[in-house]
Order: C-alpha cells, then structure tokens, then sequence
C-alpha cells in the first residue's frame, strides 16, 4: 500500500541504519522469541494485582447488587457510565488508526496500529463489563436482545438508544477483533515458521494455515480494504450512539443535539492520548525506537492537538446554546457545573482537555518525550472528568430542588475503576508477551520507500536534487525528527 | 535431478524478485506460485490473477444485514406487537437507521471474513502449504514446478541472472508440518 517512490522531504518512517527485512523480524519478535524481562514482571504482576481487585469488587458488585456503589435516588449513574464511556472512548483510536488511517493512506499508521487495535479491544472489553454489572442483574443481561420475552409476546423497544447500543458495542467489538485477527495472521505465521516444539504448534493453529501466497495476499489487501471502509463508519456510529443514550433523554445538560460530534472527537481525543500513554513506554522498554519514531509521537500528538480544540469548541458551545436557548433549566444546569458544588471537576475538565493539550503548538513540547506522556496521562484524567461532568453533575440537580444531593463514590466504585485499569494493563502486557506488537508485514511493506537508510542513500548518490537533500538532512537534525540522532 | 518437484527462486529483494518474473515468462516458464513476507502490489497482474470478488461477497452480505435488520424490527415493532410510545407511531422509520447500520457492518464484516476463509481454506489448526519457511520472513521465493517445465538448467541461470540469492530442488511440494 505504499508507493515506490516517495518525496525526499517527507520524514522517514524507519530509522536506524541495516534495517532489512530480517532484521525487522527479529526486532519485533524479540519480546515474543524472549524470556520477558523484570520490568515486564513488575508491570505485569502489578497490573494482575489490580485485576484481581477487580475481579473481587465486581464479584462483590454481583452479590449484594449496585447497592455497593454510591448510587443515590437521584444519581443512578455515576462511576460506572462513566468508566463505560472513558474506556469506549479510549477504544476508538484503535479503530482510527487501522481503519480511517489506512483510507488516507497514511503510512505511519503501519507500525502503530497493531497495538492500537490490540488497545481497542481490551478498552471495549473493560467497558462492556461495566454495562453488564450496571445492570444490577447480569445473569438477565440477554434481556435487551431482541428475543420475546417470557411475560407475553412483547418485544424490546427499537426506539430506545438503549438497545441501539447494545448493537452497537457488540457489533463494534466482534468487528474490531476480526479486524486485528485477520491483520495479525501474516504475522502469527512469521512466528510459527521461526518456532519449534509446542510454540510452533500453537502457532500452527493460530495462523489458520497463512502461507503467504499471491492469492492470499491478494484476497487479504481486499479485506483489510473493506474492513477498514466499514469500519470507518462504525466507529462514527458507536459513539454516536454512546453519546444518544444521553442526548435523547429530557435531562437539562444532556438534551443537546451537539452531542455526538462532541462525543466522537472526544473519544478520539482520549484514544490517541492512551496510545501514547502505551507506545512512549512501549518503545522504549522494547527498543522500538527505529519503528516508532519522533515522526510517529509528532503525528499522533498533532491528532491531539487538533481533537483536543474540537472538544474545547464543545464545551464552549454549550455554554453559550445553553444561554441563547433562553431556558432556565439548561441555563442552571451550566451555572451549576461551572460554578456549583462540582466546579473542580468542570475545571479540571476544562485544565485539562484544552488548555495543557494546547501546549503542542510549540515544536520542543511536541517532539519531547517526556512532555508527550505526561501530557497524554493528563489528557486521560481530564477525558474522564469529562464524563464525570456529564453524567454526575447533570443528575445531582435536575427539576426538583427537593431531590438535589451530592454523590459519593464508595470504596468499589473506586476498586472497580482502579481494577479495571489493572485488567486492561493486564491483558495488554499479555498481549505484548505472545503475539508482535508491531504488524511485521506492513512495516517490511514501507522499508523501500520511507526509511530511513534508502533516503540517505539516494542523497549519496545523487538521485535527489541536491537542496531537497539538503534540506531532508537538516530537517533531521534541526527538528530532532530522527530520534536515534539523540538516543 | 529427475526427484526434484518443484523449483523455488529466493530473493532477497521484492523488486528482484520482479524482475525474475518477468524474465522466466518472456522466456515462456509458468511460474507456479510466488510466496512472499508481504503484499507484492502488481505481482497479481503480470502472473494474471483475477480480481477479488470478495467486495462483491461483503456488499452482497451487506444488504442482506440491511433487510434482516429492517425486516425485524418491522416484524417485532409494527407487525407482531406494537406498541403505544408517548401515542408515537408505530412505524418510526429514523429508529429504526442505527440498527440497520449496525447489522449492515456485522453482516457484511463476518460474511466476508468467511469467503476469505473459505476461499483460502484457512482454518484454526490446518497445516500450512509452504514451501519454505523464510517465505513468511525475508525471501521472496518465485515456485516453479519442474514437472511441467522442462530445462530446469535454464530455469536456473534464468533465476540467477534476475538476481536470485537462493536456489532450491525441493523433492517435497510442502515444508512438512507433522
């Protein structure tokens, strides 16, 4: 999916030099090939521990019912649709990396996009468990599908947001895992024929019998095309949907048809922070540093910027609909969060979402890797105040000034959210462990056209115009694109 | 010589590897297959591989998830039981998108996934045919069967000339997997 040629003036999306095809898979595999190291241990017996604390609150959630959490008569969601909508959110970068990315013919996405999807994946599951244990009786968890139920012939209501979720998610979730399955068979084949013994056993079964043929190629580059071209759209629409469980209720703060908009960039937003978040570490630990280049963290920190804006054009926008609408109760329900018991969080929100992400307007910030992952960590909890702005801030004060109380978080509110980003650390770091976190073909596919050493080579000898060349180099030093310049 | 079944060419280089194609067929060698660690663009043309018909298959797929979608919530929410909603009708025809949409991309994601499974007979656990295990690696291997092609002394300066690093007389069509 790459052109032969390409502009000497476009960055490189592989740095280092001897890079060829063998050298790729060994990088890549090593992690897999590998013993894990003690800093895989530490994060992985850490993050079990917090997966465990969520396997006991949730467990406990199911005993005594949501009663366990801090749900009042007012506020009947609190932490747990807002944990669901963060971690949705936080999946759809996945699917914008491997799907709109790759309509753009965006080629940096090549060597991001496997562990963006592999993300996706766990962040839905982790938001599907809140669906199932907000529901206060998982074990009738089947009732919102479409299946007649028992009391008579009545069926679920199609009209309700509610339901259309329910498709949504669990279409969105089976898509994105055949998406990265069908993606990662070239690749499992890669290791089986490189294993021996069991390993090669297992991953003779994974690999579905991928032999890498003309034909196979060819039917896969037409899978990956329309999988992304459905995709594309459905990940509009899961947030969308996300976003009208809210928007078509009556509750003031809620009932605004700027939503969805909103919501999808939003969760863009806190996708690609969580990317970052993930691969600045990933990199490093791995030594990806010829793979996933300064280019690459640039990139993904100018989506940041860009989204992050939208979102404060949000915000601002509903301040002001909320105002010119001219009804009281919308026009409280802003006063409220801005200046009411909850104004921290408003503010964090707003500190948070678009005023740090701003500070990558300047080049030394954006291209700072330490800046990078702080800011993305903080883009997180400024995305989950958010949610918690919407959902909590919206509930606590509605119509009735009697019913008006505050919410309080009990401890397995709390235990639940902190297990549950021990489970998605959990299962990533597996991930990490057994299957390349770098799709092996797709960065071999670009090796001729956007590394690194071919462009330096044609400089040397002389197939470029000599100030394009010129030009090519400085960029490299004056930017510090190439990171290993500095490494 | 009379044993070997197939003769594979390996390159180191995808363009090389191009090249050999394009000599053993002017110099009228069918080539059996090539394998290789990544998609080759325009490889399917010059060996004169069809076009895909799985978009057909997805689309196909697509609009039968459509129709199922519409024709339930038709059945359930206008035919068979509907319902009094706030004196709304009960046909409401803009509910009845996301659902639709959704089972459009289900449907046509898995309906597809299968005819590219079906058509490539993959399957969890079967045996994969390849006929050399650096294909999934860093070669570029060009099958040519040695049965049908006569000369394979020919076949073989043909291929060393293109720039081949490799030649193999496999006796064995397939890398064994037991």
């Amino acid at each position: 999916m790459s052109a032969h040629s390409e502009s000497i003036l476009r960055e490189p999306l592989i740095t280092g030099e001897n890079i060829t095809y063998s050298k790729i898979t060994e990088d890549v595999l090593v992690p897999v090939e590998n013993k894990p190291n003690k800093a895989w241990w530490i994060g992985f017996t850490v993050a079990a521990l917090f997966a465990l604390l969520w396997v006991v609150s949730v467990s406990y959630t199911f005993w005594v019912g949501i009663g366990a959490w801090g749900l009042n008569k007012t506020v009947g969601w609190a932490w747990d649709i807002t944990g669901f909508v963060w971690w949705v959110g936080i999946g759809h970068a996945g699917t914008l990396i491997s799907a709109v990315l790759l309509l753009f013919r965006q080629n940096w996405r090549n060597s991001i996009n496997r562990s963006a999807e592999a993300m996706t994946i766990f962040a839905v599951i982790c938001a599907a468990t809140y669906v199932v244990s907000h529901m206060g009786r998982p074990w009738l968890a089947y009732w919102p599908l479409p299946l007649p139920n028992q009391f008579g012939s009545l069926w679920v209501n199609f009209n309700s947001p509610l339901v259309w979720d329910v498709f949504a998610i669990s279409t969105y979730f089976s898509v994105s895992l055949v998406f990265w399955y069908t993606g990662l068979l070239p690749d499992i084949a890669t290791i089986r024929d490189r294993a021996a013994g069991m390993r090669k056993r297992v991953y003779t079964v994974l690999s579905f019998g991928w032999a890498g043929s003309v034909k196979n190629w060819q039917r896969f580059e037409a899978v990956s095309l329309i999988l992304a071209g459905v995709s594309t759209p459905l990940v509009l629409s899961v947030h969308t949907i996300v976003s009208m469980d809210f928007a078509t209720s009556l509750e003031p703060g809620w009932h605004t048809t700027i939503f969805p908009p909103y919501f999808v960039a939003g969760a863009i937003f806190s996708g690609f922070a969580m990317v970052q978040t993930l691969l600045l570490v990933v990199r490093k630990v791995m030594n990806f540093e010829n793979y996933i280049t300064m280019f690459h963290i640039e990139s993904m920190n100018k989506i940041i910027i860009v989204t992050g804006s939208i979102v404060g054009v949000a915000y601002l926008t509903e301040l002001f609909i909320a105002w010119y609408s001219g009804v009281e109760y919308e026009q409280y329900a802003f006063l409220n969060r801005v200046s009411g018991p909850y104004w921290w969080a408003y503010w964090s929100m707003m500190t948070c979402n678009v005023i740090s992400p701003q500070l990558f307007w300047f080049k030394k910030i954006r291209t700072s890797i330490v800046a990078s992952w702080i800011l993305s960590i903080v883009v997180n909890i400024g995305m989950w105040f958010e949610r918690f702005v919407i959902i909590v801030t919206s509930l606590h004060r509605d119509y009735l000034p009697s019913s008006w109380v505050m919410f309080y978080p009990s401890v397995i509110d709390v235990c639940i959210f902190l297990g549950s980003i021990g489970l998605f650390f959990t299962l990533f770091l597996l991930f990490l462990r057994v299957l390349p976190a770098i799709a092996i073909a797709e960065v071999k596919l670009i090796l001729k056209s956007a590394s690194d050493q071919v462009k330096q080579k044609q400089i040397r000898e002389g197939h470029v115009k000599k100030e394009e060349g010129e030009t090519y180099l400085e960029s490299l030093k004056k930017y510090d694109s190439v990171d290993y310049l500095k490494v | 010589m009379s044993n070997t079944k197939y003769i594979l060419g390996h390159f180191a280089d995808p363009d090389d590897m191009m090249h050999g194609i394009e000599k053993l067929q002017a110099n009228n060698i069918s080539i059996y297959d090539a394998y290789t660690p990544m998609p080759i663009h325009g490889i399917e043309d010059k060996l004169g591989y069809k076009r895909s018909r799985l978009p057909i298959a997805a689309f196909c797929f697509g609009i039968t998830g459509t129709l199922t979608g519409f024709s339930m919530i038709y059945y359930m929410l206008v035919y068979d039981w509907p319902m009094n909603i706030g004196g709304k009708p009960a046909f409401s025809m803009p509910d009845f998108v996301p659902i639709c949409f959704e089972l459009t991309v289900l449907f046509a994601a898995f309906g597809m996934m299968a005819c590219f499974m079906y058509a490539n007979h993959f399957f969890p656990g079967r045996a994969p045919r390849v006929m050399d295990l650096r294909a999934t690696n860093d070669r570029f291997i060009i099958a040519i069967d040695a049965r049908t092609n006569p000369y394979p002394d020919k076949i073989v300066d043909l291929l060393t000339e293109a720039g081949a690093v490799e030649i193999l007389h496999n006796e064995r069509k397939y890398v064994s997997y037991e």
